[in-house]
């Protein structure tokens, strides 16, 4: 399915210079998303989602940067693109939403002139239209009495309204693509309940791609089409949700589904991988995941594992026979369904 | 037999703006009721889980339970005892080392400047519980590889740890004082699933090796169906429904309960079909009349606008589950049509 994709990742190594050395946070990781897809990034912090996610959007902070590989959209890269031609394309195209609702909207102005603004630069509409469309949008995010509501400041809204606040501003210009970074972490389980399935909603109806970073798999088992699980800095399983969630290849999928507590099984201890997440500046040699790996072997201390086609997903594991030689190639040629 | 008992207990806060603010707008006083006529029983070596959204008043129940907040109204007895001694004296004293708490942040609530032994030792010197250096230094090293940790990380400070670690410092932490019963407010929530579940394993382990009784507060669902053996669930200060966890989890008879147990992200893809969540929780401040979850209720009627349903008998389930209690005029009037209702 390449060059139908919407979105292209190749490659990408994010790096932290610091006084003590480069730390990279991003290892060559490639994805492709389709558009009107629902891709789901998981992994625990600082594996380095959220980063991929800035990185795509350019938000990138320093100093962090792009030390290798590419970002396209619709096959047009946009990683070098200069400041400007970036702030077109961010919001326009490629809409954001984070996780805290409250920092990402100005105290100051009223959400009416926040969406009213954001309307303006991206669409060629003059004050009132502008105005009606901010309209048209709280309605449709779900926000009662918006003739009313528009006039009002975000502290006046509840943690669930501001976050759809947040939502009509990322879709205000029909973007096609979505980062979503934890939209729903901050919030209490019925209203994030409501905030998927808005979310679902409003893709399905526009068409709109999402890249949903998560670290709750209950979440991404609602939404999404694909999972991309990561560690440290690389992706460790990338496949269909439903396959991820119930046949997981690579150990630390196992663990990790394992380990999440569920309300139908009555298990008396929960799977437990030992250990924690290795520091940027002290990942192991070979596979990242082998010093907490409960099936890890010579292999996997020396070698890095590539990602590699098993079954339907990819994982990059050495249990799987194949893996490495010319899996790198595999990984570009873009997502296996 | 049962360990501790609360009994209609209930605190109010008062947030009202400063007295001369108030008297220049003649305003009254604003008063906010954060737990509202609570009533519940732990037996010894049972986890009671308490469960609810943001501001339902767990946490405040939690800080009651412990005497960091004083009562307002009602009373809380232990092992038989009020525990307004908590804040008195030798039998206080006594007291306080039977129960302790865990908190949520183990970022905040460990001491920064202090090495892992002397934040670990702190309830073994304030309770005088051995004498001498050497004993209390062999004690804390038992205890830190209780907690799965090693002796030598004693000499470390709070910020070499991982969020995961520093949990198990909170609980050696909480264990050196040799309590009987532990308040956990939401000791897994800052961290990630596979360190929850190392740190939800040892809490378990621990309660089997030195039979504690947990009263465990949390906002997961899915956390609370593992931990516990009996859950509460809170709305608005106050608890509309408690039961066996079987019972709860499989037949949900408060309508809050059950939108709650709806809302959870489906992990089995099932594709379930969820009821619709509709609203959000009322201001504490002002909150509705009679059944505070009327305006989200389905099921509402004139009554549950007027009167304050209150926590009622229901059925068990046929596995022998007991049926607890729910504070619903629908559930009582066997309105809600779901007396065999399974998930």
């Amino acid at each position: 399915m390449s060059g139908a994709s919407l979105l292209d990742v190749r490659s990408l190594r994010i790096e932290f210079p610091t006084r003590r050395g480069t730390l990279v946070a991003i290892d060559d990781i490639s994805f492709s998303i389709a558009p009107g897809e629902v891709l789901g990034v998981v992994g625990e912090s600082g594996a380095g989602k959220s980063l991929t996610g800035a990185a795509i959007i350019g938000l990138l902070e320093p100093p962090g940067r792009i030390a290798a590989g590419e970002i396209s959209l619709h096959g047009r890269r946009i990683d070098d693109l200069p400041y400007d031609a970036m702030r077109k394309i961010r919001g326009r195209r490629i809409g954001a939403i984070f996780q805290d609702p409250l920092t990402s909207l100005n105290p100051l102005y009223s959400i009416g002139r926040q969406l009213i603004e954001t309307i303006r630069t991206h669409l060629d509409l003059g004050e009132s239209a502008a105005r009606t469309r901010a309209i048209d949008l709280l309605r449709e995010v779900g926000i009662p009495s918006p003739e009313r509501r528009i006039d009002h400041f975000p502290h006046q809204f509840s943690g669930g309204m501001r976050q759809r606040v947040v939502i009509a501003l990322a879709i205000c210009a029909n973007p096609q693509l979505i980062i979503a970074d934890e939209p729903t972490t901050a919030l209490d389980v019925s209203i994030q309940a409501q905030i998927i399935s808005l979310l679902k909603r409003l893709c399905s109806d526009h068409g709109t791609a999402v890249m949903l970073v998560t670290h709750d798999m209950g979440v991404i088992a609602e939404t999404a089409d694909r999972v991309a699980v990561m560690y440290a800095g690389r992706i460790a399983e990338i496949g269909p949700v439903a396959e991820v969630i119930h046949a997981p290849k690579h150990p630390y999928t196992v663990g990790l589904m394992g380990s999440i507590p569920s309300i139908v099984d009555d298990r008396e201890r929960l799977v437990q991988i030992d250990g924690a997440m290795p520091r940027l500046n002290a990942i192991p040699p070979g596979c990242a995941f082998n010093p907490r790996c409960p099936r890890a072997f010579d292999r996997c201390r020396i070698e890095r594992p590539e990602l590699i086609a098993v079954g339907v997903s990819r994982a990059a594991c050495w249990l799987y026979p194949g893996a490495g030689a010319d899996a790198g190639a595999q990984a570009r040629a873009g997502a296996v369904r | 037999m049962e360990l501790i008992r609360a009994e209609r207990i209930g605190k109010t806060f008062d947030v009202s703006p400063p007295w001369l603010t108030r008297a220049l707008a003649r305003e009254p006083r604003l008063l906010l009721r954060a737990v509202d006529d609570v009533s519940f029983g732990i037996r010894r070596g049972e986890t009671l889980g308490l469960v609810g959204e943001s501001g339902c008043g767990k946490s405040t129940v939690a800080r009651l339970v412990v005497g960091l907040y004083r009562l307002t109204t009602g009373t809380i007895t232990y092992g038989g005892a009020s525990i307004d001694a908590l804040a008195a004296g030798r039998a206080g004293r006594a007291l306080r080392r039977r129960l302790q708490m865990i908190f949520q942040d183990p970022y905040a609530s460990l001491n920064p400047r202090w090495r892992v032994a002397d934040i670990v030792a702190e309830p073994i010197r304030a309770h005088r519980l051995l004498r001498g250096r050497r004993a209390v230094q062999a004690r804390v090293d038992e205890l830190l590889v209780q907690v799965g940790l090693a002796a030598a990380d004693g000499a470390r400070y709070p910020h070499q740890f991982s969020g995961g670690q520093r949990q198990r410092i909170s609980i050696a932490r909480a264990l050196a004082s040799e309590p009987e019963f532990l308040v956990c407010d939401e000791p897994t929530s800052a961290l990630d699933v596979s360190v929850q579940a190392q740190v939800l394993n040892l809490m378990r382990d621990l309660q089997r090796e030195l039979g504690l009784t947990y009263l465990f507060i949390s906002h997961n669902l899915a956390v609370v169906h593992h931990v516990a053996d009996r859950v509460g669930v809170m709305y608005l200060g106050r608890i509309v429904e408690i039961a066996d966890k079987r019972r709860l989890f499989a037949t949900p008879r408060h309508p809050y309960t059950r939108m709650l147990l709806d809302a959870i992200p489906d992990l089995g893809l099932t594709g379930k079909a969820r009821t619709p969540v509709a609203g959000e929780v009322p201001s504490p401040l002002d909150p509705p009349t009679g059944c505070t979850f009327h305006p989200r209720c389905p099921l509402a009627g004139d009554r549950c606008r007027r009167e304050v349903p209150l926590l009622k008998r229901v059925a068990g389930v046929p596995d022998g589950a007991e049926g607890g209690e729910a504070a619903c005029h629908a559930v009582e009037e066997g309105r809600d049509g779901a007396s065999g209702r399974g998930v």
